[in-house]
């Protein structure tokens, strides 16, 4: 079966409830995409599919046969560009581990919703748990990255 | 967790001198290692144990503190850059190995260790030795080179300049022998008026700003999860679900069904199941049978712990602080208002579960990678299990993603088990020890619940008695910590210290012994010792007819760095907006002293939200002030976080909670907006990893008894006023 990974043909040949998560970390080695919970509940696994933001540790890679699946190391749009830049710029990483899934996420909304206002912002990330509670620059960084779309 | 406090710990000169090695030995000799096609080899030259400059004009400091999130990375390595005169493009970090001798941390008695917001004030001495030994060194060689007085040469921005001539620290990397000929004295430090990285906000225009950021943006920092040698068996571990409980029996047979499962064996404490592949692995210990022999576990539930607790508060407990007349004092003239403050277990959960992988080659040779706030007792342990001598061990610290204390344990318990799997398969392929968030949630090593019996006797509009006794399971007992006859300070720590000026205190805990395991989480005792003071203490001023900010700063006067910390805050956060309470608290922790403001508001419904905190800090000389604000910022969120929502309770002995859905950190909708304001300080640098986290707990129940009249006595709030 063909996968589509941040523009790339990958083959699967993994179980058929294996969650894409661990192809993509244990197979293809892309240990971006992070394990939280294992049940969806706090985003740091989030990957887009069709543009969608995706729990990877919940849905089988099998399933994903024919869509673009994207992934922080893939992440070349003007919208995933400019949360990169505003998270750098913002400082907002302290452990780090839950950004990958928070970037996507961010990347996500603005893609919908360029210019999204405070309560956007917090509804669409809400799904994102960071347990260093960095939501604070996080809210800065997705208003700031509204900005360098322009 | 605390191991020292700014007042019983002096860093010791011969310890710094010992450490990088300058005036009897000379720097630690030098080492090479190929670099890329690209580059060309690379020279790297140590100058002393903690400072090593390439031939690439890389500056690269060695950490001996973890970084997990706080910022240690930076921290530590701008007192580097500042005393060396870098460039900070050319700043790089990298995990020290695991050493005592060379970085063991002098406030755990030299044992290396992470934790007790110890990481910049116990470096703050020998790193700017350090960086000011090696640009001495630089200046040594440079004078040499160019046959002038080493009083000619000076250093700015990375370069070595004298006269015409100019080299970069790169350039003059190779000419530093490595014989150790080359003396240099002890050199003196900048004066605070000349620093150019220390006190500097973050300025990304200039690029400065934290060193680990570039990397856990584009997805290429590498964290203990993320390594994965080849050939690696992913293990998990089935853990008895009842604290004290040992495998009786199991039965493997559906677990080896499992396609790519490899292997099921027993060790002390479970059963493991290994395979190729997560997925596996998790499929197999689902279908693995086992059979608890639960004769010695904890069987009761956690209101039946709580009781008994409670019990216990109807006499005194071991006396930590007595003033004036202590326990006697509140009997007398007036009113005496009480009330028990629960707290329940609590979890770190940080985001990366534990994990750790082992590359075992018995009687040889033992390689851990792991995210570890203690490296070198997860070195003794691993070598103890596995017979081999802790130089054969080499340790391999990861970022970690996140711990809150999780990975700082005494017993070594990842590491321990990790190790024992590795030697059930004898070493026939690296083992990845990984738990799941269930695991995580589920296998203790918990901020140990406790209960308060707060007493305060009010007479004539004053506070005349206080009373504070404390039921709580010890965290340091048994430990190396904690040395004989010394009492638990991680019980009683913010309690036995209250500053405030009442003339009878009575401070008295009773360690209770439980099943259950126990660790300091962010902030340890003040986790409960600050919301007990601090929330009471405006029960008490209510009752008494004062204003409680105005009764702190009465009962704060000798007091002058809360003092300041709490003016500033209440200073900043202006007016109480319409529709909006206020509550304040302030709190000394980790040698660094902070207020926060939460203005809160209550809706028609019962529900609150909690709209603006206002921070003050007083960490003496912030060295990076924007991580300060990032920690208090974070530190508020987290403490936020449990005072709300988290909680872990037993059922029959089992916890009930098994995953973010039932254990519900913060999320960015509960999130108060967050001002932080520094103090001005030329006192030497404190922690500021845990000590936001204390008042914020009071602060809201604070803003809430504002509104309510009510006392918040039982942890977590919930959603309701």
């Amino acid at each position: 079966m063909k996968l589509t990974i941040n523009g790339k043909e990958q083959e699967y040949a993994g179980a058929e409830d294996r969650p894409l998560l661990w192809y993509l970390r244990e197979d293809l080695k892309m240990t971006g995409t992070k394990f939280g919970c294992g049940v969806a509940a706090c985003g740091a696994c989030t990957v887009l599919v069709d543009g969608q933001p995706t729990r990877a540790c919940v849905t089988p890679a099998a399933s994903l046969e024919g869509k673009k699946i994207t992934t922080i190391e893939g992440l070349d749009t003007p919208a995933g560009q400019a949360v990169q830049k505003a998270w750098a710029e913002l400082d907002v990483v302290q452990c780090g581990w839950c950004q990958s899934g928070q970037m996507l996420a961010a990347t996500a909304l603005l893609t919908a919703t360029p210019k999204p206002s405070e309560q956007q912002i917090t509804d669409g990330m809400n799904t994102n748990i960071c347990r260093c509670a960095t939501y604070h620059r996080i809210r800065g960084a997705v208003a700031r990255a509204s900005e360098i779309m322009g | 967790m605390t191991m020292a406090d700014t007042a019983t710990f002096s860093p010791s000169r011969r310890f710094v001198l010992a450490a990088i090695g300058v005036g009897t030995a000379g720097f630690a000799v030098g080492c090479t290692v190929g670099g890329s096609e690209a580059t060309g080899p690379i020279t790297l030259t140590s100058l002393g144990d903690y400072v090593r400059v390439g031939s690439d004009n890389t500056v690269t400091v060695y950490l001996r503190h973890i970084e997990f999130g706080q910022g240690v990375s930076t921290g530590l390595t701008t007192i580097v850059a500042e005393e060396i005169d870098a460039d900070w493009s050319q700043m790089r970090f990298e995990h020290s190995p695991a050493d005592n001798a060379k970085y063991g941390n002098p406030a755990f008695g030299g044992m290396m260790g992470t934790g007790g917001s110890t990481a910049i004030f116990s470096s703050w001495d020998q790193l700017r030795a350090a960086g000011a030994s090696a640009r001495a060194i630089l200046v040594q060689v440079a004078a040499k080179k160019w046959k002038v007085d080493a009083s000619t040469v000076t250093v700015a921005g990375g370069v070595v300049s004298s006269g015409s001539n100019k080299a970069t620290f790169g350039e003059l990397a190779a000419d530093v022998p490595t014989d150790g000929s080359l003396k240099v004295e002890t050199p003196a430090l900048k004066d605070p008026s000349q620093f150019r990285f220390i006190g500097k906000d973050r300025d990304p225009a200039a690029g400065y700003g934290r060193l680990d950021t570039a990397d856990k943006v584009y997805a290429r920092a590498q964290y203990a999860l993320d390594y994965h040698p080849e050939g690696a068996l992913t293990a998990l571990l089935a853990r008895s679900p009842k604290f004290g409980g040992k495998v009786a029996s199991f039965d493997d047979a559906a677990a080896k069904a499992v396609a790519g499962v490899t292997d099921v064996v027993q060790i002390s404490n479970g059963v493991a199941v290994l395979g190729t592949n997560f997925w596996a692995v998790k499929t197999g210990r689902d279908a693995l049978k086992v059979t608890w022999d639960d004769s010695a576990a904890e069987k009761r539930s956690t209101d039946a712990m709580i009781a008994d607790y409670k019990k216990l508060l109807a006499k005194p407990g071991q006396e930590a602080r007595k003033e004036g007349k202590g326990a006697a004092g509140l009997s007398g003239a007036g009113e005496v208002i009480t009330a028990d403050f629960e707290f329940p277990y609590l979890v770190h959960a940080p985001m990366e579960p534990l994990n750790c992988t082992i590359e075992y080659k018995p009687g040889e040779s033992a390689v851990i990678h792991s995210g570890s706030q203690m490296p070198t007792g997860d070195q003794a342990a691993a070598s103890a299990v596995l017979g081999l001598t802790p130089a054969q061990v080499t340790i391999t610290t990861m970022l970690a993603g996140g711990s809150f204390g999780r990975r700082a344990t005494p017993d070594a318990d990842l590491v321990s088990e990790a190790a024992q799997i590795a030697k059930a398969i004898n070493g026939k392929a690296p083992v990845k020890l990984m738990w799941t968030r269930e695991d995580d949630i589920r296998s203790g090593k918990y901020r140990p619940m406790n209960v308060h019996r707060m007493t305060a006797r009010i007479n004539k509009g004053a506070i005349e008695a206080w009373g504070d006794r404390t039921a709580i399971q010890s965290i340091m007992e048994g430990t190396p910590f904690l040395p004989p006859g010394v009492p638990d300070f991680s019980s009683i720590e913010g309690s036995n210290d209250i500053a405030y000026d009442i003339p009878n205190i009575s401070v008295d805990v009773h360690l209770v012994k439980n099943q259950v395991s126990v660790l300091w989480w962010r902030s340890v005792g003040h986790t409960h010792t600050a919301y007990a003071k601090e929330h009471f203490f405006d029960v008490a001023a209510r009752k008494a007819g004062k204003d409680p900010i105005e009764l702190r700063r009465t009962l704060l006067a000798k007091h002058p760095r809360q003092l300041a910390v709490l003016n500033l805050a209440v200073e900043k956060a202006g007016p109480v907006p319409a529709g909006k309470t206020r509550g304040v608290a302030v709190h000394h922790s980790f040698s660094s002293y902070v207020a926060e403001v939460a203005d809160v508001t209550v809706n028609a419904d019962g529900t609150f939200h909690v709209d603006r905190v206002v921070c003050a800090v007083d960490c003496g000389i912030a060295i990076n002030p924007d991580i300060v604000r990032s920690q208090m910022e974070g530190g508020i969120g987290y403490g936020l976080s449990a005072i709300l929502g988290e909680a872990v309770t037993l059922k029959d002995g089992a916890p009930v909670q098994t995953n973010f859905y039932d254990y519900p950190p913060l999320r960015m909708n509960q999130m108060p907006q967050v001002e932080v304001h520094i103090v001005p300080s030329t006192e030497p640098p404190t922690g500021v990893g845990e000590p936001g986290v204390p008042p914020i707990g009071p602060a809201v129940a604070n803003a809430l008894l504002a509104a309510t009249g009510k006392t918040y006595s039982k942890l977590p709030l919930g959603t309701k006023a």
